[in-house]
């Protein structure tokens, strides 16, 4: 797509903005036609019950959400990712901040973390279960947990660059604790935030769907399981677009526009 | 209310850091400094000048040695070598978060802001103005809460000559208008003189003070070329 010139003045800072957003939407949108035909040619030459084309998922889903169904499972799966989501991120950029800060505490903890970061999931899912019980507080635990050693790595890497000037700037100038920390430190955080709740959304709610299959008895991913025990290939695919659908849309309409918004003293 | 400030300082050394052996930048100094004077502080660069305005400051406290001040709790701000805005607030923002929530202060920062010409920047965030512009703000960030000290640490360095002489005039006319004790730390000697009442000039490793003269030249003179070479002979030599 051609930028939009003007024959005075450039291109402004906006109009190019707009340009490069819709071509990157056509583009996004193109791919994913192609990616649909390709799937449904696919499935007309395979012609098997366990390759559903993208017509039979898009009619199991529709029927589920008649019946209610998809609303019910994919609410409680996302009510479990938003909960967790938002444990993980407030204890994890905690963390974060208390090593940033105290080179004493990292050194001490680094090794924790690591520990953390690579106790894999399932372990800490079952042994979760196990010692809390087939409980929602135990899932949303497992999840929390999970997902925690990544925000405070992240946020550690931010509270490590914090600027010393600006700090001395806000001594200076009688800020106090909370001034510093409102306008001083947390704008300095934001990209990290926002980098630590991009890569949490997409762990979480893949995690949320293991704790789901393992132990609970609604959410996406005990639908995917009692479908699964059916052989169920259409529904799987309907549940899975279902969500990730709502995944994007968290995405697009949440995430990106308060990061834009965080960045917006960008020159 | 003013407040005249005494250093007296026994010295201040770098610690060691990583097998380098620590280094002493401060010796012994001893300087009282009037109520209401404006006082430029010259030297080499990397003699120690910012170390002693950071002590004086209060954000350096690893010195020997003590910095009083005539009154009690001063109000003390400092304008840094580089602007030091937060990029994330707003010019109008940055000046209004240097005064306590709710003052009445706040109501001057529009004719602060007009007086350091940045009316029309006001609601601009600082990366998106230039370094002079972003100087101004930070000028105006350092008067806006009636300072009684007011320290400068090269705030005109590496601006053109026509944007730091009227940045110069205006720090003057602030500083007549409502007498605030000035330490200026410049290492340029004809700005010294234009500036300042008193020159203290430090040099060497620990820096000590190598002269402390008063400036004569009266101000109606210190526009004019000629005047300023002469006084600057006659304090600071040949050299």
């Amino acid at each position: 797509m051609a930028l939009q010139t003007d024959s005075h003045s450039g291109p402004t800072r906006t109009n190019v903005m707009q340009t490069v957003g819709r071509s990157r939407l056509t583009w996004s949108l193109g791919s994913l036609v192609v990616l649909v035909i390709v799937w449904e040619v696919a499935a007309l030459w395979l012609d098997s019950r366990l390759f559903p084309g993208p017509l039979a998922v898009l009619s199991a889903m529709i029927s589920e959400a008649r019946s209610g169904a998809l609303a019910h499972h994919v609410g409680a799966t996302l009510a479990r990712v938003v909960v967790s989501f938002v444990i993980a991120m407030l204890i994890g950029s905690m963390i974060g901040i208390a090593l940033g800060r105290s080179a004493t505490a990292d050194r001490f903890f680094d090794s924790w973390l690591i520990f953390f970061l690579n106790l894999p999931a399932l372990v800490i899912i079952i042994l979760c279960y196990v010692w809390f019980g087939l409980t929602e507080t135990a899932a949303i635990l497992a999840v929390s947990i999970n997902k925690i050693p990544n925000v405070a790595v992240t946020v550690r890497e931010g509270a490590r660059s914090l600027s010393r000037d600006l700090n001395e700037m806000a001594v200076m100038y009688r800020f106090g604790r909370w001034r510093t920390l409102r306008h001083v430190t947390l704008p300095q955080l934001a990209p990290f935030f926002a980098a630590a709740a991009r890569s949490g959304l997409a762990l979480v709610w893949k995690i949320v769907l293991v704790v789901e299959l393992l132990g609970r008895s609604n959410g996406v991913g005990h639908q995917l399981h009692v479908a699964f025990q059916l052989f169920d290939v259409p529904m799987i695919l309907a549940y899975a677009v279902a969500f990730i659908i709502v995944v994007q849309i968290i995405e697009i309409g949440l995430l990106q526009p308060l990061e834009a918004r965080a960045v917006r003293w960008r020159r | 209310m003013t407040a005249g400030l005494c250093i007296s300082l026994a010295g201040k050394t770098w610690p060691a850091v990583a097998g380098r052996p620590s280094q002493p930048v401060l010796g012994s100094l001893d300087i009282d400094i009037e109520s209401g004077s404006f006082v430029a502080l010259t030297g080499p660069s990397g003699c120690g000048k910012s170390t002693l305005l950071n002590i004086v400051a209060g954000l350096d406290t690893d010195f020997d040695g003590a910095v009083s001040f005539e009154s009690k709790s001063p109000e003390i701000t400092y304008v840094f070598q580089s602007p030091r805005l937060l990029p994330w607030r707003t010019v109008y923002q940055n000046i209004a978060l240097a005064l306590p929530e709710g003052d009445a202060r706040l109501q001057r920062i529009p004719e602060l802001l007009a007086r350091v010409g940045l009316t029309e920047a006001s609601d601009a965030y600082p990366e998106r103005l230039s370094l002079g512009m972003q100087r101004r703000a930070s000028l105006a960030r350092g008067f806006v809460g009636d300072p009684d000290v007011l320290l400068m640490d090269e705030p005109f360095v590496s601006l053109d000559d026509p944007t730091a002489r009227d940045l110069r005039r205006l720090l003057l006319d602030l500083w007549q208008r409502r007498p605030t004790t000035v330490l200026f730390v410049t290492h340029d000697r004809s700005e010294a003189i234009t500036l300042a009442t008193r020159i203290l000039r430090i040099e060497g490793t620990p820096a000590r003070i190598v002269s402390d003269t008063a400036v004569t030249l009266p101000r109606e003179q210190r526009d004019d070329a000629q005047a300023v070479y002469e006084e600057q002979l006659r304090i600071f030599g040949a050299s």
